[in-house]
């Protein structure tokens, strides 16, 4: 056993077991402790394989500070705060697009090509960074490049309405992926629970019904507690 | 490197853990014999907390469940895919299967979607109605009750509805359909097309103490940790072992081949410990392959000795042949009447409460046999992906799609759970000229010869597959959908999926009466080898538009009883 790996089975105790795969790889003991609290945070059924992966990536950085503070300014001008509303970095959705740019490769370039073409436009028509220049220089720019044409096909549109696009798509997914995005979407599944069809003022809204006839076949819950007993022909009787 | 063989003989060697493997190895350790199963992949126990993916949110994993580590996904329980790092596969030129494997204990039942359909009278008889392909040397009537067993042991909920190919069974009652199949209904019966209660392996009603009843999360794909869906591990080899049956499990253990001896007859098996990474023989009296349709084949192709130089079961030379998935292609619709949704907890089971299985007479249309159609859709539980083009449906009203800001949030919200989809599955008819074989050129990471596969889709699969996007514009216009994207025409031979994608693949070892035109006899066991028998979808002469795997099950039950009784009258 080495050092690493010793260290790993006193902080966590017997817990440390299945993550003391890692430990093999030697690496500085500082980096070991913050890998550690990542990889309890992120514990959702990996193998063994797939859980080195995910350090990996968690491990390496993609974008400088530079292209991280423009990320962030667009993820916000995106989904920005105020009236009670959560901004994409109050979700944390830079940090979510820094792990997707590793995790697919292909994202890299079109991503820091893009916010590199937003510098150049907006050095251009304002002696400005983007992350620094006003909100009404910022949106200017955005104007010209958030609305795609859709009679043409996505890969054959101008690159910067690509890039806006991706980041669209990007800082979207990655708010409604968290805990406060799905609060705000209203999702309301995941948990246990015993499904007993459609609420009555959900048909009414939508202009539907459940046939009678339909519904008689369907499971009494009251009854799913009770052992399935059939007769010979096939018709269940508890 | 010397091959390292265990003394112990055992009643039975077991190749696989899946639908087939673990059927037989319930059967047959409860019978009093002595099982040895060898799976290729890892143990795997859905509440194991370490394997767990069931009731997780998105953002415990860092890609939001994205499918760049799983080809369904992050929380997906497959451990596996069609390309498998270590394991390749060829093709022949023009050719492109794709092969989908899951490595772990219980194999693809961890994530398979639990559309537990019987297959009917005709489809064991299809030569008899339109003189394609061949017929089961059995039919309905030998496989009726085991079917009825299954039902009763593993539990499916459904209806009996007395269609004469789509037959009752004992089942479990089904869940009230949810909003959008309530719009499908609406819009399939407008066109006369039939809708029932879907037939799917998942406990709406205790079925005994041992497994949970389902609790309605949705998450069948991620394996049920109180047990209430199926699969092979949790329903079959634990129980076994429960019951005390005398059950090795060898796990990451790759079989190579059959062992023979100078009569021909199988010795056991040798296999490849992934963790060691050496070779090791196992003794069994009879060795039961169900490592899959292609991986026993490829097993058989890659046993050969002086005695079977063609392979193990191959005198006929039809081991591989005959391969055949089912056909498939889908569509989605934007549905207006579904916008601006009041949200609540609508994931029921995993899957569709609702389907429609053939309904049609073939000598009216220009292509041979049916499909069914599953459908989804629903507020879902976002995922990476979620929220992509989120504003795209804006074109249907002449309103710009893009933009940013906070009117993003209210499209997400006015759009979430609008759009309902179709998948068609059929039966396509198979071909001598569609096989796997063994290509020489390649090897895995185990040292064994990998497969090659040839398979081309026919003009019957093709004209199938026009006729289902048809039906789907024909049901989407009445129920006032929107289609999405284009209608695949005939330069892309309307949009049929590449042969492998529906994971339905079968016949690679078919059974008949003839031995020079099959590989295995009516209770699946070799011509040519009496103690090696297959219990999985290789068997199968012709695949329905059913799925395969309760068809599997109680041909492995029916197979199994058969060993039993061989075995008491010293015939093997």
């Amino acid at each position: 056993m080495d050092r690493r790996k010793s260290l790993k089975s006193i902080l966590l105790g017997g817990v440390a077991s299945g993550l003391a795969v890692h430990g093999c790889n030697p690496k500085p003991t500082e980096v070991a402790d913050t890998s550690l609290i990542e990889e309890k945070a992120h514990a959702y059924g990996r193998t063994p394989k797939e859980k080195k992966l995910d350090q990996e990536l968690l491990s390496q950085t993609f974008f400088n500070e530079h292209e991280m503070d423009t990320i962030a300014v667009l993820c916000d001008l995106i989904l920005p705060p105020g009236d009670g509303l959560n901004a994409a970095t109050d979700a944390n959705v830079p940090d979510f697009i820094e792990f997707m740019s590793k995790d697919i490769p292909e994202l890299q370039v079109p991503l820091r090509g893009g916010l590199m073409w937003l510098d150049h436009k907006c050095n251009t028509d304002f002696n400005s960074a983007f992350k620094s220049a006003t909100e009404e220089q910022q949106k200017s720019i955005l104007d010209t490049i958030a609305y795609p044409d859709t009679s043409v096909p996505e890969e054959e549109r101008p690159l910067e309405v690509q890039f806006f696009s991706l980041m669209r798509n990007l800082t979207l997914t990655g708010f409604y992926t968290t805990k406060i995005g799905i609060e705000e979407l209203g999702y309301k599944g995941n948990m246990p629970n015993v499904w007993n069809g459609v609420p009555d003022d959900v048909l009414a809204q939508h202009g539907v019904s459940y046939d009678k006839e339909w519904l008689a076949k369907c499971v009494d819950q009251s009854t799913r507690g009770t052992v399935a007993e059939w007769d010979d022909a096939g018709n269940l009787l508890t | 490197m010397q091959i390292i063989e265990s003394s112990q003989v055992y009643d039975v060697i077991i190749v696989g853990s899946g639908a087939g493997g673990g059927m037989a190895t319930k059967i047959l350790s409860e019978a009093g014999l002595k099982v040895a199963v060898v799976e290729a992949g890892p143990f795997f126990d859905p509440a194991d907390p370490e394997q767990m993916t069931q009731m997780k949110w998105p953002y415990e994993s860092p890609r939001r469940g994205a499918n760049t580590t799983r080809p369904f996904g992050d929380f997906d329980s497959a451990y596996g895919g069609w390309d498998i790092e270590g394991e390749p596969y060829t093709n022949e030129k023009g050719s492109e299967f794709s092969w989908f494997r899951s490595r772990m204990l219980g194999g693809r039942t961890n994530h398979w979607g639990r559309i537990s359909l019987r297959f009917g009278p005709k489809d064991f008889k299809r030569k008899d109605q339109d003189g394609l392909g061949d017929n089961w040397p059995i039919g309905y009537d030998d496989v009726k009750p085991y079917y009825d067993k299954v039902d009763k042991l593993i539990g499916v909920f459904g209806t009996n509805e007395g269609l004469p190919n789509d037959p009752d069974g004992f089942f479990l009652p089904p869940p009230k359909p949810r909003l959008h199949e309530l719009f499908y209904i609406k819009g399939a019966r407008k066109s006369n097309i039939p809708v029932y209660p879907s037939r799917m392996s998942m406990l709406t009603k205790k079925i005994n103490t041992d497994r949970g009843v389902c609790f309605y999360c949705g998450q069948c794909s991620r394996a049920c940790q109180v047990y209430a869906d199926f699969s092979a591990g949790t329903c079959l080899i634990f129980p076994a072992q429960k019951n005390g049956g005398q059950i090795d499990l060898f796990v990451n253990s790759m079989v190579r081949e059959v062992t023979t001896d100078e009569e021909g007859k199988a010795t056991g098996v040798s296999y490849i410990n992934k963790d060691d990474r050496k070779e090791y023989k196992l003794k069994g009296k009879v060795v039961v392959l169900a490592a899959s349709a292609c991986s026993s084949a490829r097993i058989l192709l890659n046993s050969k000795s002086k005695q079977h130089p063609n392979g193990l079961g191959n005198s006929s030379d039809i081991v591989g042949k005959y391969l055949h998935d089912s056909t498939g292609t889908g569509r989605a619709g934007f549905v207006p009447d579904l916008m601006n949704r009041k949200t609540y907890n609508e994931d029921g089971v995993g899957g569709m409460h609702i389907y429609t299985p053939w309904w049609l007479d073939n000598k009216k249309l220009d292509f041979p046999r049916g499909y069914h159609i599953e459908i989804w859709g629903g507020m879902g539980m976002p995922g990476y992906g979620f929220g992509f083009n989120a504003n795209e449906f804006n074109k249907f009203f002449g309103v710009k799609v893009g933009g940013y800001g906070n009117t993003l949030r209210e499209d997400v919200k006015k759009y979430y759970g609008s759009v309902l989809g179709f998948s068609g599955r059929g039966e396509s008819i198979p071909q001598k000229s569609n096989y796997c074989e063994i290509d020489n050129t390649k090897v895995d990471e185990f040292g064994i010869p990998v497969l090659k596969f040839n398979y081309q889709w026919t003009d019957h699969e093709v004209k199938q597959v026009k006729h289902m996007h048809d039906t789907f514009e024909e049901i989407l216009h009445n129920i006032g959908a929107e289609p999405l994207g284009d209608k695949p025409g005939k330069e892309v031979d309307y949009g049929i999926l590449a042969p492998g994608k529906i994971i339905h693949e079968v016949g690679t070892t078919r059974m008949g009466d003839n031995k020079k035109t099959s590989v295995v006899n009516k209770y699946q066991q070799l011509h040519d080898t009496k103690n090696v028998f297959i219990v999985d979808a290789g068997p199968f002469v012709s695949q329905a538009d059913k799925n395969p795997t309760w068809t599997i099950l109680a041909l492995s039950w029916r197979t199994s009883d058969y060993i039993v009784e061989q075995l008491k009258q010293q015939n093997i």
